[in-house]
């Protein structure tokens, strides 16, 4: 019941945070509409029993990106209150195309049977699930989403005679570990302070 | 299991929508990046929502982890690219980033 209704006041809050965003002329508006929505997806995720993704979320996304964005925000701005407008036209074509796009995911999400098409990429159903074994009676995902990075699956190997095969996420979660690093050095090196070029001076482009 | 997740996935597709409204409109730099955070964001939400209500299990969890790091990944190099673009046209509006037109 209480959870029914934190639901519906999570989904809400992430609806009303992407409207502000895409409503809202003001960039500072923006980012502060994007902390609402971000931040009440990380509390959707709460609901959904990813306590590690949802606790990821607001420390990597809502306290980590957006302060970045917020960052950009003040070192572009010329001033405080800068917008630019998009134009009517512009914004009844968007309407027009964001309304048929909505109504295109709404139709398919509800023609598609989640109950039939079950286990058909896993492998295994639901009710196939090992005994003694639920997401919810577990609470924490931290060690099961540990022991997926390592290849093992609590939630499907549990109690199963053969030995998991695979060797899990490592391989994955190595390559993304280095990129990080990679992307955060090229970063580095392309933010870096420089003499900014008046553009009145010399014109190298022309 | 129907309604739930249906009703997640209502949720996730006004994010996308919102998200993929906010590339196309703004002209903002920025604006395009809290855009594209969005829609990041709606595929999230669905990964989550996938994990919890069928047999996917933490397969979804582990995938939503991996694009919330690509996101911070992406999130930084367009700053810089942002932030150079700013220093070199003294301006942040995507319609005057056109150097390469032919």
């Amino acid at each position: 019941m209480v959870q029914e209704f934190l639901f519906w006041v999570f989904g809400i809050a992430v609806c009303g945070g992407a409207l502000g965003v895409v409503l809202s002329q003001n960039v500072v508006r923006m980012a502060f509409w994007l902390i609402i929505s971000l931040g009440s997806t990380s509390g959707l995720f709460f609901l959904l029993q990813a306590d590690f993704v949802a606790a990821v979320q607001l420390l990597v996304y809502v306290g980590g990106t957006l302060v970045l964005l917020i960052f950009g925000v003040m070192l572009t701005a010329s001033g405080p209150y800068v917008t630019m407008k998009t134009s009517p036209t512009e914004w009844v074509a968007a309407a027009v195309v964001s309304s048929a796009l909505l109504g295109l995911i709404t139709v398919s999400a509800y023609g598609v049977d989640w109950q039939a098409v079950d286990g058909v990429v896993s492998g295994h159903a639901r009710e196939n699930q090992p005994e003694g074994y639920t997401t919810a009676q577990q609470g924490r995902t931290i060690r099961p989403l540990g022991f997926a990075l390592l290849g093992m699956r609590p939630d499907q190997d549990l109690n199963q005679s053969e030995q998991p095969s695979g060797v899990g996420y490592l391989l994955p979660f190595e390559i993304v570990s280095v990129h990080l690093l990679v992307v955060l050095v090229g970063a580095a090196y392309l933010a870096r302070a420089k003499r900014r070029v008046d553009p009145t001076a010399a014109n190298p482009a022309s | 299991m129907g309604s739930e997740l249906n009703f997640c996935i209502m949720i996730s597709a006004v994010l996308f929508v919102a998200g993929v409204v906010c590339m196309a409109t703004k002209r903002n730099a920025i604006g395009v990046l809290m855009g594209v955070e969005l829609v990041l964001n709606a595929a999230n939400l669905n990964f989550v929502a996938f994990a919890n209500y069928t047999s996917l299990g933490l397969d979804g969890q582990v995938i939503a982890l991996f694009v919330i790091v690509l996101a911070a990944a992406e999130a930084a190099v367009a700053l810089a690219i942002a932030l150079n673009f700013y220093n070199n046209h003294l301006t942040i509006d995507v319609d005057r980033a056109d150097d390469l037109r032919g």
